[in-house]
């Protein structure tokens, strides 16, 4: 008998995880569907009942609540219930009562079993509760290019070309000319470290360290080789290779694997492989003769970002890029105010803060920066210099795109240029006694990297933080407080039902609600485990390894920090496509449901990893 | 499915024994596909709505006049108060032998060709009856289900149909009613829309697209479901609603 539902095919088919499903299946289901409604504020499931069925909202609005009557989730239009029940024993777990009037659209339990078995996607989908559902969202994405998944391996083109330590600069020569190669290993000889790398010589070396010294052509490649050793693990990522050599500035990057190489990438092997991205940008950076010259690259670095998008990046190869081209405005800028001032009268460091010392940056930023002094700095002989530096640097900057810092924490601030040893007092200081100023700073001090300068003392003051604060349970207690502030936006999908504070809004900000209290949780973590690492990301792995999270809630974290900060970058990119200017407040309306769906998987990840945190660092308690 | 102004909706609803009637026509009716409807039965009228088995119907037509227009497809569900089953659900398009106007056409997109091809009312009416055997019928607008099939069954049997119906646009004239008393009107009150689409809104139910008899009957299905929650119990007598 003909019965196609159109009605009933036409909603279904909207909705993940139908959505993947043939439509041959589709049209079936639809003349399975069973069809209930429910007044407001009737119950539909008891704690318990047995389940029969998958419950699809065909309309209004669902909340499922918890055994004790906290209330777990409030469901809308093409949300699914009463899959745990299916999958456990036919036993409602998560009592379920209508918020409006509803209509419930039910799958009988054959046609689930028999999808479940059948369509990947849909058990998928069904199977666990949210964080696998994002898990396989963010999964699924980074599946999407293989640009994510190359290794530097992949680039080398050729055998690895080497020589002994003691061959003669001139067997180095010869033999490069006749291989073709820009530059060569140099292996230890004998012994068991026979075949290791000692060094590198390269095109350039032979210049300026032999030809231009006048050494002898017989001089040993030992002597003359670049002998710290800056390489690559085979496995490592394009983008980590490429970052590696915009950070030290080389053009050969020997490949190890297992601490033997097999290779050595040329810049301009990534630059083929890497394509037209931020390699040119920082080119450019670098090679700008003014402030104004500067400022024209920013479009440069916006257009890298959406081309970095559209490849499929992920965020935090975007973050990091995004944060390697705002350090080379940075210390071109730094280069410029030399230039111009003169030498600086006593050493110091410019440091970057928040975003981009985690490598978090994207388009949409302010600028954080700071500078430590030496201690030999004297206010009224020096101060004038330092004032018209940091002047320069933060005007250029916010010519390049990156707004001043409207919490005044800028170099260009004299309460921000410190020496050395007032900065350690003022750290020591900040977790000692925490106090709500302190803390405001907190969250962007405690990110902190030297950009310019004398790197070494940055890491110094990490290394006094890391030590101090770990020990510090009343400090970790404050920074956890404060990690709270900003909540998710929970409760906004379903516009006037799920909104909770009673306002009407229309946009999220994604960076206020989403990956800022995500970055200061995991800092606060990171911080009680003596992390060394600042990339949110990196941060969360020595957090999983330390082990103070519940189990899975790690993994649950990155996915839910990866697939937020995605849906902001993708945001921010169709902006500068759209010549719009990028901000942070996405529209939940404008987003796919399936966007929408993750989004609020991801924030009710937040959410329960912020009840955590609150549990774990109260003060009194015993960690 | 209606796409009339009812004229004549507040006529009085004293149902007839249904029982009664339903023994009596058992026993005289010629046909054998009407003596087994028949002999089926019907709830008793005092059984409660929640253990009411349920049969949403709807009829296209060429037209509104029973007389000069036909059946060109019927759509039924079968339900309960609990639940609308689709799994059982039904839809013919029947050949109305009758010119179709473009319009109508247009309205229900059941093309000329499609009816051509379609099967007479009396190859389907076994399948039909059979669906609505010991069911209790439920229509939105009842008088073009209830006269168009007891018109196009004496047509071919010589014997008309009867049966009771709940009808969801009656339920609604109860709850809102159409003509308004004197202080109403003087205030610029209008009377509500109790076309289908209209009356399902006012239960927040989905908007679905009009003049597919399968779409119509599972929307009529849905309001009765909501018509029930809102403003009866499960435990109301059946008499209370059919007509």
């Amino acid at each position: 008998m003909e019965a196609e539902q159109l009605e009933v095919l036409a909603f279904i088919r909207q909705w993940y995880p139908f959505k993947e499903l043939p439509e041959e299946v589709l049209e079936r289901i639809a003349t399975e569907v069973e069809v209930a409604y429910y007044r407001a504020g009737t119950r539909i499931l008891e704690y318990g009942d047995p389940v029969h069925d998958l419950y699809l909202v065909r309309c209004g609005a669902v909340e499922l609540y918890r055994r004790n009557g906290e209330l777990h989730n409030r469901l809308s239009e093409g949300n699914l219930f009463g899959q745990m029940g299916l999958l456990m024993h036919n036993k409602n777990r998560l009592p379920a009562s209508a918020l409006e009037d509803t209509l419930i659209y039910c799958l009988p339990e054959s046609v689930f079993n028999e999808l479940y078995e059948h369509h990947e996607a849909f058990s998928d989908f069904v199977e666990v509760g949210e964080s696998t559902r994002l898990r396989h969202a963010v999964s699924r994405h980074q599946g999407a290019n293989e640009l994510m998944t190359s290794s530097v391996r992949e680039l080398i083109s050729r055998d690895t070309v080497s020589i002994g330590r003691s061959a003669s600069v001139f067997d180095a020569a010869r033999k490069m000319t006749e291989e073709g190669v820009s530059s060569i290993l140099v292996l230890h000889e004998g012994g068991e470290d026979d075949a290791e790398v000692a060094g590198i010589i390269t095109d350039r070396d032979l210049r300026t360290r032999v030809l231009a010294e006048e050494l002898p052509s017989s001089t040993p490649v030992g002597e003359v080789m670049s002998a710290e050793l800056v390489a690559a693990e085979s496995d490592q990522y394009v983008f980590e290779a490429m970052l590696t050599m915009l950070r030290y500035n080389l053009h050969h990057l020997p490949v190890l694997h297992r601490g033997k190489p097999v290779g050595v990438v040329a810049l301009s092997d990534v630059m083929r492989h890497e394509s037209r991205n931020s390699l040119f940008v920082v080119r450019h950076i670098f090679r700008a003769q003014d402030a104004d010259e500067l400022a024209t690259i920013a479009d440069d670095a916006r257009a890298c970002f959406v081309r970095m998008v559209n490849e499929d990046a992920n965020s935090h190869m975007i973050g990091s890029a995004m944060a390697v081209i705002g350090r080379s405005f940075k210390q071109r800028l730094l280069e410029l105010a030399e230039e111009k001032l003169g030498p600086p009268p006593v050493p110091y460091c410019f440091l970057a803060l928040g975003s981009m010392a985690r490598d978090e940056q994207l388009v949409v930023t302010d600028q954080d920066n700071a500078i430590i002094l030496d201690n030999g700095y004297d206010a009224e002989a020096h101060n004038a210099y330092f004032a018209a530096l940091a002047k320069f640097v933060c005007d250029g900057l916010a010519a390049c795109g990156y707004s001043y810092c409207s919490g005044d924490i800028m170099a260009s601030n004299p309460e921000w240029r410190k020496t050395r040893r007032e900065w350690e007092l003022c750290f020591m200081d900040w977790i000692d006694n925490p106090s709500a100023r302190s803390l405001l700073n907190s969250n962007i001090f405690f990110d902190l990297d030297g950009v310019y300068g004398h790197l070494e003392w940055a890491e110094q003051l990490n290394r006094l933080i890391l030590r101090r604060a770990k020990r510090s349970p009343r400090f970790l207690a404050s920074m956890a407080r404060n990690a709270l502030l900003r909540t998710p936006p929970l409760g906004f999908f379903k516009e006037f039902v799920m909104e909770q504070d009673g306002k009407h809004n229309n946009s999220i900000n994604l960076k206020r609600r989403g990956t800022a209290p995500l970055a200061d949780l995991i800092r606060v973590h990171a911080l009680a485990v003596g992390s060394k690492a600042r990339n949110s990301f990196e941060r969360l792995n020595d957090v999983i390894e330390a082990d103070i999270l519940p189990r899975g809630r790690g993994p649950d974290l990155r996915d839910a920090m990866e697939f937020i900060a995605m849906v902001r970058i993708r945001h921010q990119a169709m902006d500068v496509e759209a010549g719009r200017e990028p901000d942070n407040n996405i529209e939940p309306e404008n987003l796919s449901d399936f966007e929408r769906r993750n989004l609020k998987d991801a924030f009710q990840i937040l959410s329960q990893a912020q009840k955590f945190l609150k549990f774990r660092y109260q003060p009194g308690r015993a960690s | 499915m209606v796409y009339l102004r009812p004229s004549s909706l507040t006529e009085s609803a004293h149902a007839p024994d249904w029982p009664a009637l339903f023994e009596e026509r058992a026993r005289t009716a010629r046909d054998y596909r009407l003596q087994r409807f028949y002999r089926a039965g019907l709830p008793a009228p005092d059984t409660p709505l929640a253990e009411v088995p349920f049969v949403a119907l709807d009829f296209e037509t060429t037209g509104l006049d029973a007389r000069k227009d036909a059946i060109v497809s019927v759509g039924l569900v079968p339900f309960s108060l609990q639940r609308i089953r689709c799994r059982d659900a039904a839809h013919w398009i029947l050949n109305p032998h009758k010119p179709m106007a473009n319009e109508t056409v247009a309205l229900h997109r059941i093309t000329h060709s499609e009816v051509k091809e379609a099967p007479d009312l009396l190859q389907v009416l076994d399948d039909l009856l059979a669906a609505l055997a010991g069911r209790v019928v439920v229509v939105h607008y009842r008088r073009i289900e209830q006269v168009f099939f007891a018109t196009a069954l004496k047509a071919r049997l010589y014997e008309d149909i009867r049966f009771p119906v709940i009808d969801t646009m009656e339920l609604e004239t109860r709850f809102h009613p159409r003509r308004l008393g004197l202080w109403a009107r003087l205030r610029g009150h209008k009377p509500v829309s109790i076309r289908l689409a209209a009356s399902r809104e006012r239960y927040h139910l989905p908007y679905y697209a009009p003049h597919h008899a399968l779409s119509d009957a599972l929307a009529t299905a849905e309001l009765l479901q909501a018509q029930v929650a809102h403003h009866y119990s499960p435990d109301t007598p059946l008499s209370e609603l059919w007509l």
